[in-house]
């Protein structure tokens, strides 16, 4: 399991959260998908044998939030 | 969607609006209508795609709402409403965000001090290196007004540090060989090389900006309470704005009941205050770790304390030197010349304080001898020096004159050790140490108590004439003392069995137990050690007192603040759709007021950075303490 650390615009709207949250969940291999609301930071645990880090950051970007920088570790 | 493009749109679709405004005064009408809709169309695209978006991912957003609500207005041909919802829409969430930055700004500060590289030293050769890449063990170098940016020990070079990202404390520490540094810290003035023992997510002050963002999202009971609120809330809305359709056949009126009923406001209000509050705490060098700590500190009524290291400083220190021949410097160098052989602490706290007032040592000591439990003899430049208490007086066959005597008893009286040091056979003067309380802890304590804290109590393992002394100094409630770590915990849990809400105050490690059995466990870390950071609630940075009375005070602000704020947005959504149902708010009036009861909840969450309780720089005389 990787760790990946998502930097997004600051976020205004608490309904976001439940959105990213269940929308990175869903997917195989992803545990564990947080949103950090007042941080404006998303952090998830991923199998990466499974699934890349571009794979959730694009499905962050296509939820309508533009991602800002992606650490991995 | 990025922000930029969001804040030109508004702006766009806002000078329309106006334009419309002026059209209307001069009465061009279809020109007004084409510019509304057109207002409508700018403004109401990205409320659909985000709508749409959000359907996609089976998500139901307030977009969506507001959304129906605009189609529907076009389609009775209600365009001012369709353009003013769009626009207020917009123009709302911009103002949310950028008073939510503020609330947010104190954790952005923190982050904002982050260093981002480092000049290190690798093979004899200097090198500018991005933070990521310093490994453990580089030497890193610090220039005056540069940042630190590991975690380490001062290799050589002396420097003064502004500590504010660690400690809150603005005034700068002088440190020099041996000492720890701290990322996120600044050199002052002076050049120091540091060798890392921490880098990038491991420093402290990278674990202390990830607490206080773990600290932000965790929930207080009353979010979750507001949480679950809001669970019931939404679909209860739904049912009801199909029921108000039912009754009144009025489609404008059920969909302004559904947008209005948004609880945007509601689920951002306690939120916000805790945000500011935690941000505040961060700032002052308080880490309070979530909402729920921030609620069970405000209902603290008993402060238990531990002594040693908590109320007092933890390390004994020399509080006077009486010479009977010459001046106390040339005594005390003397004297901690000979004490370098010592390895008990009273004598190493005599050689610490030569140090402190830079005394060069240049006599190495001869013949030197160690008299267990006594004190030590030593030869230095030619004279022979008996350091220690009176057994060892007596034993050298040294009379203690009656004034010398009177004086060394009215030091032990007021807590002190007292040490006598002779020259050739002859008393030459007498060294008080002790553990001092700290200089701010009588004020802190008042201020508690000024607060509402009802009861303070001391817990020590020391003796109980010492303990007395210390609670006579402070005025507490109650002392215990002579007491084991498991005698502590059986004291805290009795008093909260007779149902007192509980803070203890420990200096963290031997404290662990008492400090997990509190209803709130507070650790005294100076710059925050492991243990503590882990396992308290509240960590104080600095190891200052005061800053245990601000976080107390803090905490009863900010849950005033929620309630202020949960009660106004509860009251705000109530008030509003009465008066949809008795067709007084319509859809633009009514979104208006919306979007601002969401401001003003924010607002007053914003008072919250700047809370200071007015600190009175009276410094009370520092009373004097032993741990003997």
């Amino acid at each position: 399991m990787k760790k990946v650390v998502f930097g997004l615009e600051p976020l205004s709207c608490p309904s976001c959260i439940k959105k990213i949250e269940g929308a990175l969940n869903k997917q195989n291999g992803v545990g564990d998908a947080k949103v950090l609301f007042h941080s404006g930071k998303v952090r998830a645990q991923f199998d990466d044998s499974i699934i890349q880090a571009d794979e959730l950051n694009k499905i962050i970007v296509n939820l309508g939030y533009p991602v800002l920088s992606q650490k991995v570790s | 969607m990025n922000a930029k493009r969001t804040s030109l749109i508004t702006a766009i679709s806002g000078l329309l609006l106006a334009a419309a405004i002026g059209l209307h005064i001069a009465d061009f009408h279809d020109w007004k209508q084409t510019l509304l809709i057109l207002a409508t169309i700018i403004a109401g695209t990205p409320i659909l795609i985000k709508a749409f978006k959000a359907l996609r991912m089976k998500a139901f957003s307030i977009e969506l709402l507001v959304t129906i609500a605009v189609v529907g207005a076009l389609f009775i041909g209600e365009y001012v409403e369709s353009a003013a919802v769009t626009f207020l829409f917009l123009f709302g969430a911009f103002l949310e965000a950028r008073t939510l930055e503020k609330t947010r700004s104190s954790l952005k500060a923190l982050v904002d001090m982050t260093p981002l590289e480092a000049t290190v030293i690798r093979n004899d050769e200097t090198m500018i290196v991005s933070v990521d890449d310093v490994e453990l063990g580089d030497r890193v170098i610090i220039r005056s007004g540069e940042k630190v940016a590991v975690d380490g020990h001062i290799a050589t070079g002396t420097a003064t540090l502004n500590e504010a990202a660690i400690t809150g404390e603005s005034v700068p520490a002088s440190k020099t060989i041996e000492d720890r540094v701290f990322s996120g810290t600044i050199v002052d003035s002076g050049f120091i090389e540091v060798i890392a023992d921490r880098v990038g997510e491991d420093t402290t002050f990278a674990r202390i900006i990830e607490l206080v963002e773990e600290a932000q999202e965790s929930q207080s009971t009353t979010e979750k309470f507001l949480d679950r609120f809001a669970n019931i809330y939404t679909p209860t809305i739904v049912v009801l704005s199909v029921l108000v359709y039912i009754f009144s056949r009025n489609i404008e009126m059920t969909l302004t009941f559904l947008v209005i009923a948004c609880p945007g406001a509601l689920v951002i209000s306690a939120p916000v205050s805790i945000v500011a509050g935690i941000g505040n705490g961060a700032r002052n060098g308080v880490l309070i770790k979530g909402g729920d700590i921030m609620e069970k500190l405000a209902k603290i009524d008993t402060v238990v304390f531990d002594k040693t290291g908590t109320l007092t400083r933890g390390r004994p220190e020399v509080t006077d030197i009486h010479s009977f021949a010459g001046a106390p410097e040339n005594l005390l160098q003397l004297v901690a010349e000979a004490e370098m052989i010592s390895e008990h602490h009273l004598g190493q706290t005599i050689v610490r304080e030569a140090k402190k007032r830079n005394l060069s040592f240049v006599n190495e000591p001869q013949d030197a001898e160690i008299i267990r439990g006594n004190g030590i003899r030593a030869r230095i430049d030619g004279k022979l020096l008996a350091i220690g208490n009176r057994k060892l007086m007596a034993a050298e066959g040294i009379g203690i004159e009656e004034s010398v005597e009177a004086y060394a008893i009215r030091r032990e009286k007021a807590g002190n050790t007292a040490i006598f040091a002779s020259i050739d056979g002859k008393i030459a003067g007498v060294f008080s140490i002790a553990d001092r309380i700290r200089p701010e802890a009588a004020h802190a304590l008042q201020q508690l108590r000024a607060s509402g804290v009802k009861k303070i109590i001391m817990l020590t393992g020391d003796n109980r004439h010492t303990a007395e002394l210390v609670g006579a100094q402070l005025g507490l409630d109650e002392v215990h003392a002579e007491l084991l770590p498991e005698d502590k915990v059986a004291i805290i849990q009795k008093l909260k069995d007779t149902g007192h809400k509980v803070a203890m105050a420990g200096d963290g490690i031997n404290d662990a137990p008492a400090i997990a059995t509190a209803n709130i466990g507070l650790a005294m870390g100076k710059g925050g050690t492991d243990i503590s950071m882990e396992t308290a609630d509240v960590v104080l940075m600095t190891d200052r007192l005061n800053q245990f009375s601000h976080a107390y005070s803090l905490a009863k602000a900010t849950v005033r603040n929620m309630k202020q704020n949960t009660f106004f947005a509860v009251g705000t959504v109530g008030l509003l759709l009465a008066g949809v149902l008795l067709g007084k708010v319509f859809l633009a009036s009514g979104m208006l007021i919306h979007e601002l009861s969401v401001l003003i909840v924010i607002l007053n969450a914003i008072r919250l950075i700047r809370y200071t309780k007015r600190k009175s720089e009276s410094q009370q005389a520092e009373p004097i303490l032993v741990t003997e």
